[in-house]
């Protein structure tokens, strides 16, 4: 395993292949605990905790799992890591706990996680394994943490609760609520796109050029 | 009686599953596309989410009592054999309705608003007969959701959108006026 590979994988997970942004993966947890900077990085970390772990178990074990039952056994030991990171972060900041709420537990069906496991972590060694998992987790890290600092600094003037604009900055109400979290992200979808289009069209302008010189 | 209305209510209308919680957000940009399937596709969720809610009320009181650490597992178990079984009875009752519903009955295992279901009913101490009534208000509210977006892009796709516009960007956008619309449900009830 050569060191740029894993590097890779490590890298496209951030940007390129970004499960968010790029996939529209994992889109429940994304939008209903991104009301605050704070919570939003909390689930991020429980999910990267989550991947990380239980794809370098599927990646071990990929050779002593049935293909017809590799669904449920993918799924058993999520959940078995979603329960510890659970359970963890209940003992460590009960608060957040308290706000993320059912969302926590619910990370077992983010079909992100699953699909790394289907689409990765069962086809390659733990090397690579590990390094897909931190990539991919630290792209939605990212993700979870521009829409929720986004929506917090928009929706209540603060950013990880230090006010930011002073007494007199009205808060977008709307922003905090549901509606505010599907149209913020709705926006930043939009924005990727732009990107694309406008590198693809870069990309296109210099090849009709080098056509002309050649 | 009057607590069940608010039950029904509440998860139908007022705490929409998909708009004010975010649940079952993947079938609700993936299968909306077509006014029919989505409709069907709510019909089968609302049906795996009242057998859910058999089985968490006979889990929570008698099995999990002992060891609530394993409720996470037990209910993923739980959920994806409920789809498989109910699969596999609609397969040998009434195969036309099989056909119908095609891929999305095992697509339902990974649907969070099934997960979500069982462990809201947990948290809240439902019984049985609130759990199926939850049940049955949270899968229409499901329905409604699907069915209204499947409607509107219907009509979308005929329409002349910017290209950047066209997708799930546009599918967010659309979904956040009508998470605003459902806001409005909230005045329904004075707390």
């Amino acid at each position: 395993m050569s060191q740029s590979n894993t590097y890779e994988e490590f890298i496209k997970g951030i940007w390129k292949e970004n499960p968010v942004f790029v996939q529209v993966l994992g889109m429940c947890p994304m939008l209903a605990v991104t009301n605050s900077a704070i919570n939003a990085i909390a689930m991020g970390l429980a999910t990267f905790f989550v991947l990380l772990g239980s794809s370098t178990l599927v990646s071990l074990f990929k050779n002593f799992i049935p293909k017809q039952v590799r669904i449920s056994c993918y799924i058993i030991i999520i959940a078995t890591f979603v329960t510890v990171a659970d359970y963890t972060l209940l003992a460590l900041i009960p608060e957040v706990h308290k706000e993320l709420g059912a969302f926590v537990p619910l990370i077992v069906v983010n079909c992100m996680i699953l699909g790394r496991q289907e689409a990765f972590a069962s086809k390659h060694g733990v090397g690579l394994a590990m390094a897909d998992a931190v990539g991919t987790s630290t792209g939605f890290l990212f993700a979870l943490f521009v829409l929720g600092s986004v929506r917090e600094i928009l929706g209540s003037g603060t950013l990880f609760g230090v006010l930011l604009f002073g007494p007199h900055f009205e808060p977008w109400i709307i922003m905090l609520l549901p509606p505010g979290g599907f149209i913020m992200l709705g926006l930043i979808l939009l924005f990727f796109n732009w990107l694309k289009e406008k590198k693809d069209s870069i990309v296109s302008t210099q090849l009709s050029m080098n056509n002309q010189i050649g | 009686m009057d607590n069940l209305i608010w039950i029904f209510i509440s998860s139908l209308l007022v705490n929409n599953f998909v708009f004010s919680y975010f649940l079952g957000l993947c079938p609700f940009f993936g299968v909306s596309g077509k006014l029919e399937t989505a409709f069907r596709l709510g019909l089968a969720s609302t049906f795996v989410m009242l057998i859910t809610a058999l089985c968490t009320w006979f889990l929570n009181t008698y099995i999990l009592i002992h060891a609530p650490y394993l409720r996470l597992i037990t209910f993923i178990v739980v959920v994806a054999s409920t789809v498989q079984f109910v699969e596999m009875v609609i397969k040998k009752m009434s195969p036309a309705l099989f056909r119908a519903l095609g891929i999305f009955l095992p697509l339902i295992t990974t649907n969070c608003a099934i997960l979500g279901f069982a462990i809201f009913a947990t948290n809240r101490g439902y019984g049985l007969v609130e759990g199926v009534i939850f049940a049955l208000g949270a899968g229409g509210g499901f329905t409604l959701a699907l069915v209204l977006m499947a409607g509107l892009r219907e009509e979308n796709e005929l329409s002349n959108v910017p290209s950047l516009m066209k997708g799930t960007a546009m599918s967010l956008i659309i979904a956040g006026i009508l998470s605003m619309a459902f806001m409005g449900f909230a005045g329904l009830f004075s707390a």
